[in-house]
């Protein structure tokens, strides 16, 4: 399906980089053919007027477990890197090729290629085929990769490919088969634990391997203080080091599992209070590059279980952009700065050529009323599973409009 | 289904309490946390009249007569399952035991699912253990009748500090110290404090009551953050003894003696071990207690166990029975409407 003639949205306030202009949007072909101030509307073109609304680059969303088109529409979500953890993992050329193509036209994934066989940590898998398959990146999956000497090897490998490694940060030997955070709720519920510090162990680590390699280095969630201060020398000594983050990281504390709710059950699993506080230090000061939803939409079959036995993570893909504008509303980032973080960063850790509002790229454009009050109510929800913490909590802003290509598809 | 008996109601003491169901305003008993002070009381003054009727030749009551009691447990058991299958049949009740090991939980029926089944069954109430944390509740959640935790993972094993509190204030009764609580005792928790549901639940009742608690453990196996909770944690056995009016020793499990968290049941016991010597520290007469079943020589000697004027296990064991008695009675009143509770 292409774009059949031009569109052109007008009176809106476009999201650029580093800064809000008022102006219009011309689309052409499934591109962006002219922004700014004076672009008017061609004979022959369709016009939208947006009546002031945000006009911003559609959300990237970076490390997601499920494709879930209605949710991703729903949350204004253009693009989905998807991790190796499917059923079979993608570990294997062929299997990337079909992701790749699976959502198109409206939605476009980008397969993150298992870093080893079956996502066990041993071997290496076929990178460079999977790259030439579609692969957009390289991730670990949900465990980290506990043997030094093959993740630096996949890091170099990764360094040569020119293709980020998307990594979890969490040494395996502390964490086991931990299901919180230690600290007094942990010990208050009797859950197994592990000390947040097994994030910074796992961080330094990687960090060191990385620039021995060369390679580029992507957290995808850091939530420790600890762990943000070790990106933060990282990224000032110049290694080419980036994290991202979950809203539930620097929305909820360990507090929220309180009475074995699962659906705060979380890897990394949620942190003390003081660790939210420093997620929101991290992200007003650039040490986060990347919000995620994550997007691990769970039934009740693993979730209705003691928490200890549940899965992990949460249907984060609806509640992404509302979650990140709170952080706009507080005065944490600016608008702008709301849509580095949720598109054209990691647009850039892809090398796809989207996830910013400038002439010549993808027309992957989302209209946004960022007031529009709503409630999160997981009976309602888009995703083929309701597992947010979030239910029943009031949330402003919500997607009027998202186009994929030059195509509206909501 | 249900028999109202108002021949005996249940009144053992009046006055002290909240009318009615106010004295005990849950209908599930999953923790000592959900507990207020003057409900843990309660229960403990409600199980007087069954120590005093257990320790007749005729040990019988038709308090629950009609009744259905399931005692679904899905970890092994032989002490918890015993004292709450002997409590629901000396009220009365009809008691069955569902062992995991019978049950399909091993062919891979969710919990909830198991919980629906039993549902079905229309019991009166299910007691249950289960090795997961937060078990309980999941149950409590989706049945119509009241639960009782028999013990769910590391989290709680309220029955436990319920019939250990009685123990005590039996203990104390008994050498003329009885006083409305525990106000002013120091008591010291030794052993897996990690693990253990007992030493959580035995913690919040023993502050509830108003005394102050100490855990005792080597590092690996004492969890974060206890003091948040207001206990005072030690490494050091002998610091913690200092000065102690009771020592509660916990069974150290084999797994755990195996090299992972200490090095040898030899060494845990030249550390942690309760020798006579070691008691000396402890305040003159302090009283031993041990949840059971006992390693002998490992966490506790022999002759500590069965000091006759100190050691008070086998005190709790009796408690015990009386203590599910009074929790099976008070959570089974609305049902069978009691006055007052329904």
């Amino acid at each position: 399906m292409k774009q059949a003639r031009p569109i052109t949205i007008t009176g809106g306030q476009l999201v650029t980089t580093g800064a809000m202009i008022t102006g219009a949007v011309r689309m052409v072909d499934g591109l962006i053919a002219e922004l700014g101030k004076d672009v008017a509307a061609q004979d022959g073109d369709t016009i939208v007027d947006v009546k002031g609304r945000i006009v911003a680059p559609g959300l990237v969303d970076l490390g997601v477990f499920s494709i879930d088109k209605p949710a991703f529409h729903f949350g204004g979500i253009t693009r989905a890197a998807l991790m190796p953890d499917q059923s079979p993992p993608l570990d294997y050329p062929s299997r990337v090729n079909y992701i790749a193509k699976s959502g198109k036209p409206d939605l476009w994934v980008h397969p993150l290629a298992a870093a080893t066989r079956s996502l066990e940590g041993n071997e290496l898998a076929e990178i460079a085929l999977m790259r030439e398959a579609g692969a957009r990146g390289i991730a670990t999956g949900r465990r980290w990769i506990a043997n030094s000497g093959l993740m630096l090897r996949l890091l170099q490998y990764a360094a040569m490919l020119d293709l980020v490694v998307v990594t979890h940060a969490e040494d395996d030997a502390l964490t086991g088969e931990a299901a919180a955070t230690a600290g007094e709720m942990a010990t208050r519920l009797g859950l197994p634990s592990a000390p947040a510090e097994a994030e910074a162990l796992a961080i330094a680590r990687d960090i060191t391997l990385a620039e021995m390699a060369g390679a580029r280095l992507h957290f995808r969630q850091v939530t420790t203080k600890a762990g943000f201060d070790l990106v933060r020398a990282a990224k000032s000594r110049g290694v080419s080091v980036t994290c991202g983050i979950t809203p539930a990281h620097f929305m909820l504390s360990d507090l929220a599992t309180a009475e074995f709710r699962t659906f705060a059950r979380f890897s990394p699993s949620l942190r003390s209070e003081a660790e939210r506080q420093a997620a929101l230090a991290a992200i007003g000061d650039g040490t986060v590059d990347v919000i995620a939803s994550g997007h691990d939409p769970r039934g009740a079959e693993d979730k209705r279980l003691p928490f200890a036995d549940a899965e992990a993570g949460m249907a984060g893909a609806e509640t992404l952009l509302a979650m990140t504008l709170t952080l706009v509303r507080d005065g944490v980032i600016d608008m702008a700065r709301a849509f580095e973080l949720l598109a054209s960063n990691p647009a850039r850790l892809l090398n796809v050529s989207a996830g910013r509002l400038e002439v010549g790229l993808e027309a992957d454009i989302a209209v946004i009323d960022p007031d529009a009050p709503w409630i999160i109510d997981r009976r309602k929800m888009e995703a083929t599973a309701d597992n947010t913490p979030f239910d029943r909590q009031g949330a402003q802003g919500r997607v009027l409009k998202l186009v994929k290509g030059g195509i509206e598809v909501v | 289904m249900t028999s109202t008996d108002n021949s005996s109601p249940p009144t053992a003491s009046s006055g002290r309490f909240p009318a009615g169901r106010l004295a005990f305003a849950h209908r599930d008993l999953t923790g000592i946390g959900q507990l207020e002070r003057h409900e843990i009381l309660y229960l403990l003054d409600q199980a007087e009249q069954w120590v005093k009727l257990n320790r007749k030749s005729s040990k019988h009551t038709d308090l629950l007569s009609g009744l259905t009691i399931i005692n679904a447990f899905f970890e092994n058991s032989t002490r918890t399952l015993l004292s709450f299958e002997i409590a629901g049949k000396r009220l009365g009740a009809d008691v069955v035991n569902m062992h995991a090991a019978q049950s399909s939980v091993k062919k891979g029926e969710t919990l909830i699912d198991t919980a629906i089944t039993l549902n079905a069954m229309r019991p009166d109430a299910i007691v249950i253990r289960h090795g997961s944390s937060g078990a309980t509740q999941l149950i409590a959640d989706k049945v119509d009748c009241p639960v009782l935790n028999a013990g769910d993972g590391s989290h709680e094993h309220p029955t436990q500090a319920l019939l250990d509190a009685l123990a005590l204030r039996h203990a104390l009764q008994l050498r003329g110290e009885s006083a409305e609580d525990f106000t002013g005792l120091n008591v010291v928790i030794c052993g897996d404090i990690l693990h253990s549901r007992v030493a959580r639940s035995n913690l919040l009742c023993l502050q509830a009551l108003g005394a102050s608690v100490r855990l005792c453990a080597p590092p690996a196996l004492m969890p974060d953050g206890v003091e948040a909770i207001g206990a005072q944690p030690f490494t050091s056995f002998d610091a913690a003894l200092a000065g102690a009016d009771v020592v509660m020793m916990l069974r150290l499990q084999t797994e755990r003696m195996a090299g992972q968290f200490i090095p040898s049941a030899r060494e845990y016991h030249h550390l942690y071990g309760l020798t006579q010597e070691r008691l000396s520290n402890a305040a003159p007469d302090a009283l031993v207690m041990h949840p059971g079943p006992m390693n002998r020589g490992v966490e506790i000697d022999s002759e500590v166990a069965d000091m006759l004027d100190r050691s008070i296990i086998t005190q709790q064991v009796e408690m015990g029975v009386a203590i599910r008695m009074a929790c099976l009675d008070v959570l089974t009143r609305s049902a069978r409407g009691v006055e007052g509770w329904a």
